[in-house]
């Protein structure tokens, strides 16, 4: 493995920031965006005027601005964070049943969010830990698991102690099925077919397929050239 | 000619009786009626079902309602928050039952209930604790959950202006849950801050026909009660 590592360009993983930076390239022009609470929320910095995205916040609007600051607060508005954002032109107000209609119904082109876990087969944990005491809340996430043309995972591969996130199986309670098309994480980046496996599309930092599978125990195919 | 303005909340909350079910608009604190919420809150009525998106935030509106002790049931979609602490406490101390709903499956189950459907298959939440022993159908390769409709006695919901046969405008992202609340509730009550004559709202632009509105409480900008 170490071999391996060295034969790699030398590189750094990704940080935050340019996790966030990688999937905002990604993103379509003109494409209907929803970034979820958290990480996700960072990739509109990166977001350029030339891309055309329209951001929906399932709370009820359609072009979403920045967020907003000193006198533009308004608490009327604001994303579903709760945190106070602006509205740019061609934005759009919508009740919460139209709001998860047009997540339900297809009608969005991609979905950012973050997860504790997502299998080899694209099933999605992100909204609760198992943990028995904790207070079960999922706001719009198994909506958006399950109602985006496509959703983009962005993670850490591991768990703080070293696990992988990726997994054969979900160990973490299911926020939705065969839902998760690509997972960005510091080292690597991952397609995911349930008819064909994950694929290894990208790599970071020292991070080899060979590496990467040896972490996952996935048997992932590589896709790097 | 018909007014459906009332002169104070308390009066147009007098008839709120123990045991009823009521829905309560806002998402955060954007579109919730707060005024409504403490005119509950002096109401005195018990063992109250609230269904809202949230549990209450802080110390103000629905926070409140629920230290008062009168909620037995709150049926939401994201109780958890950096400052649910009056609802945590009262969760913890099993003096409140909570029902997670996934928010767009709540807010539909709201639109159900307010347009005469009995039921519906959603694609949210399949496979997940959330819907466990709910009826499920394949239909054209997708599984959906049965979901059922929420009825409730009263709504109570914050618009932006109102006319006098109640017609209703909301304000950007706070018209969130306004619009199907008003829908749903064998009685709904509006706060409003702008009540306009008849004529003076466009009626291509209403966003809540009259139709579903029993009564209006019109408060003083920036007033409390």
């Amino acid at each position: 493995m170490n071999a391996q590592a060295q034969a790699q360009p030398v590189s750094q993983p990704l940080t935050r920031d340019e996790m966030a930076q990688r999937v905002a390239a990604d993103i379509p022009h003109g494409a209907y965006v929803n970034l979820g609470i958290g990480i996700p929320t960072s990739v509109s910095n990166y977001l350029t005027p030339e891309q055309d995205v329209i951001l929906h916040t399932e709370n009820g609007m359609l072009g979403m601005g920045p967020e907003a600051h000193g006198d533009e607060i308004d608490p009327d508005l604001i994303n579903a964070g709760k945190i106070p954002v602006t509205e740019l032109l061609g934005a759009s107000y919508f009740h919460h049943a139209d709001s998860f209609a047009m997540m339900r119904g297809g009608h969005l082109d991609i979905a950012v969010l973050g997860a504790f876990q997502v299998s080899a087969g694209g099933d999605l944990a992100n909204w609760h830990t198992g943990a028995p005491d904790a207070i079960p809340a999922v706001g719009g996430a198994m909506d958006l698991a399950v109602g985006a043309k496509k959703v983009f995972v962005m993670m850490e591969l591991t768990t703080k102690k070293g696990q992988s996130k990726l997994v054969d199986h979900l160990t973490y309670p299911v926020t939705g099925l065969t839902c998760v098309t690509r997972v960005y994480t510091e080292v690597a980046i991952f397609d995911i077919n349930p008819a064909t496996g994950i694929t290894v599309t990208e790599t970071f930092g020292d991070a080899t397929v060979d590496s990467l599978r040896e972490l996952t125990g996935l048997p992932l195919l590589d896709g790097t050239n | 000619m018909i007014s459906k303005i009332h002169d104070s909340i308390d009066e147009a909350l007098s008839d709120i009786p123990d045991g009823a079910t009521v829905m309560i608009g806002g998402f955060g604190q954007a579109g919730q009626p707060i005024e409504l919420i403490d005119g509950l809150i002096r109401c005195g009525a018990t063992d109250l079902t609230i269904v809202n998106n949230n549990a209450g935030n802080g110390e103000v509106g629905l926070a409140l309602l629920i230290k008062s002790g009168f909620v037995s049931k709150i049926i939401c979609s994201f109780p958890r928050q950096a400052d649910s602490h009056i609802f945590d406490e009262r969760y913890r101390a099993g003096k409140i039952e909570l029902e997670v709903v996934p928010q767009g499956n709540l807010a539909e189950r709201i639109r159900a209930a307010g347009a005469g459907i009995g039921g519906f298959f959603s694609p949210t939440g399949y496979g997940t604790l959330l819907t466990e022993g709910k009826e499920t159908r394949t239909i054209d390769g997708r599984n959906y959950v049965l979901e059922s409709p929420i009825h409730t006695d009263f709504s109570l919901i914050k618009a932006y202006k109102a006319d006098p046969m109640g017609n209703l405008v909301y304000r950007k992202t706070a018209r969130n849950f306004g619009p199907i609340m008003a829908t749903a509730a064998k009685t709904t009550i509006v706060q409003v801050t702008n009540v306009v004559e008849l004529g003076q709202l466009d009626p291509e632009n209403i966003v809540t026909p009259g139709i579903y509105v029993d009564r209006i409480v019109q408060l003083a900008q920036g007033a409390s009660i």
